[in-house]
């Protein structure tokens, strides 16, 4: 059977339309200099930036992988990962049903979500302690 | 700890977001999550995390009415496939939609007494959407369990603390209203005049900006800035040409002629085909359609401007737009694709107008923030 060519469009190829990856790494590249002199962190929100098709995928591989993965289950996945330039990292969030509810790059030593938060820790100390005086687990102590 | 939100909790009156999520088991660390992502929802900068965490964590439970006029359902049909069912579910969680003749089980009499215990028990304080436009030519092409559009919308405004018009039809009277506007078809504003209106336009809104923007009233308990129509400057702040990633070929005078030519295929600029995108205030070009997955521009059409009043009878869809709306769209087209020194000074130019948006582009108060309780 012979099937007439279809036309090509280029439209999902990025390389030919971008234009933002380069800026927007100017911009990392000048927060990680402000981190470095001043401590001061930077938050990129990648959904605020108008990307042409292909462009985010070109500054993740251009980001590429570096160190230290997290995964995170908070009200569905997050993926976290520094990347080959430490101090930058990647954070992606996902929702209960897997679907990208937002995507970060942040310039900074630990991204804030990974800290143990004061809240959280005052309700571990209050079940630690109740599993300190139950009788079950006197035993491991 | 991990606790994932599968069905709502009633909120009390008096209860804020923060201690109904404790209490549901949700970490501080997944709140902290879920203010990211509204924070990138309402189109407000990260660094305004903390800021929105401590306002969400004292925001209560409003209670929101919708009313359905002259409109094809596209609207909630648009809110109810937002993607980021996580948030909008804590959203829906913590606001009590308390009538939605779409939505909602009741019908008939049950429907309109929940509507009025609705509007009784919290006079003053409810939030009002409306989708669709009034007709006021004839009341009766339009009524909802007997009584006009345009009485339910009178009766039900007077105890709003704000109106929200979602929709092209409900903002600036859309399709019905268009020539010959045959029912009389008007926009909320044109009949309510003494109460705050928030117009979030669209033929549909994308979904987040509906939810971003009852977000925003739910977090601040504030308006949001609006531009000369009433719509959100988050939003609707910056033009789709502004914010379009095949701006750079209209710079250089690349245009598409037709369909299915070259510059078509080299995904250039859709001016020539009608685009609507300069003349057009909306963020599909940042926050697309469907997830984040593309916009009408990104799929190689041009933009229809449905978020602009009259765009229905401002000519054909593929008409060029007959009068640039700058002196930098009138160079462009006599500089053409030849000369490169020309398009690289209008460059310039574009992003001295566009840094000078950006300043202009005022996303929320220090009062939104400072605002106690």
């Amino acid at each position: 059977m012979v099937t007439a060519p279809f036309p090509q469009f280029n439209i999902q190829n990025g390389d030919d339309l971008t234009r933002n990856v380069r800026p927007l790494l100017y911009e990392i590249r000048h927060a990680l200099q402000d981190l470095l002199e001043t401590g001061e962190s930077r938050v990129v929100d990648l959904r605020s930036i108008p990307l042409a098709p292909g462009e985010e995928e070109k500054l993740i591989n251009l980001l590429g992988c570096g160190e230290v993965v997290v995964k995170l289950e908070a009200l569905g996945l997050s993926e976290i990962y520094e990347t080959q330039y430490p101090g930058v990292w990647l954070v992606t969030h996902f929702n209960t049903d897997s679907s990208i509810i937002g995507r970060f790059v942040e310039i900074t030593l630990i991204p804030e979500i990974l800290k143990a938060q004061q809240e959280d820790m005052k309700d571990s100390l209050l079940q630690l302690d109740e599993a300190l005086l139950s009788g079950d687990d006197r035993e491991v102590v | 700890m991990k606790k994932h939100i599968t069905e709502a909790e009633p909120i009390g009156d008096d209860d804020t977001l923060g201690a109904a999520l404790r209490r549901q088991g949700v970490s501080r660390r997944s709140f902290l999550k879920f203010c990211a992502a509204t924070a990138s929802m309402m189109a407000l900068p990260p660094s305004m995390v903390p800021a929105i965490a401590k306002a969400l964590e004292r925001a209560k439970r409003p209670s929101v009415i919708w009313l359905s006029f002259q409109e094809c359902t596209g609207c909630t049909e648009s809110l109810t496939r937002a993607h980021t069912a996580t948030v909008e579910s804590l959203i829906f969680d913590s606001i009590s939609l308390d009538y939605h003749h779409t939505l909602q089980a009741a019908a008939g009499h049950a429907a309109e007494e929940a509507r009025e215990a609705a509007m009784r028990e919290n006079f003053g304080k409810y939030l009002l959407v409306i989708d669709g436009s009034i007709p006021v030519g004839n009341p009766g092409y339009s009524t909802i369990a007997g009584i006009s559009n345009l009485d339910m919308l009178l009766e039900t405004a007077k105890g709003a603390a704000a109106i929200i018009p979602v929709g092209t039809c409900a903002a600036y009277g859309g399709i019905p209203q268009a020539d010959p506007n045959p029912t009389g078809a008007a926009s909320v504003a044109d009949l309510i005049t003494d109460k705050p209106i928030i117009n979030v336009p669209g033929c549909p809104p994308i979904p987040v900006v509906i939810t971003g923007v009852l977000t925003h009233f739910l977090t601040f308990g504030t308006l949001p800035e609006l531009d000369q129509l009433g719509r959100p400057k988050a939003f609707y702040g910056q033009s789709i040409h502004d914010r379009c990633y095949r701006r750079p070929f209209y710079d250089k005078g690349q245009f598409a002629e037709t369909f299915d030519d070259e510059g078509a295929r080299k995904g250039w600029c859709l001016y020539k085909l009608g685009c609507k995108g300069p003349t057009s205030y909306n963020a599909c070009a940042t926050t697309k359609w469907n997830g984040g997955t593309s916009f009408p521009i990104e799929s190689g059409h041009p933009c229809l401007g449905c978020s602009e009043p009259k765009f229905w009878d401002g000519g054909s869809f593929y008409k060029a737009l007959s009068i640039p709306t700058t002196e930098v769209a009138r160079d462009a087209l006599y500089a053409g694709a030849a000369a490169i020194a020309v398009g690289s000074a209008l460059g310039m130019k574009n992003r001295a107008s566009s840094k000078q948006a950006k300043a202009e582009h005022q996303k929320v108060s220090v009062d939104d923030l400072n605002k106690e309780d």
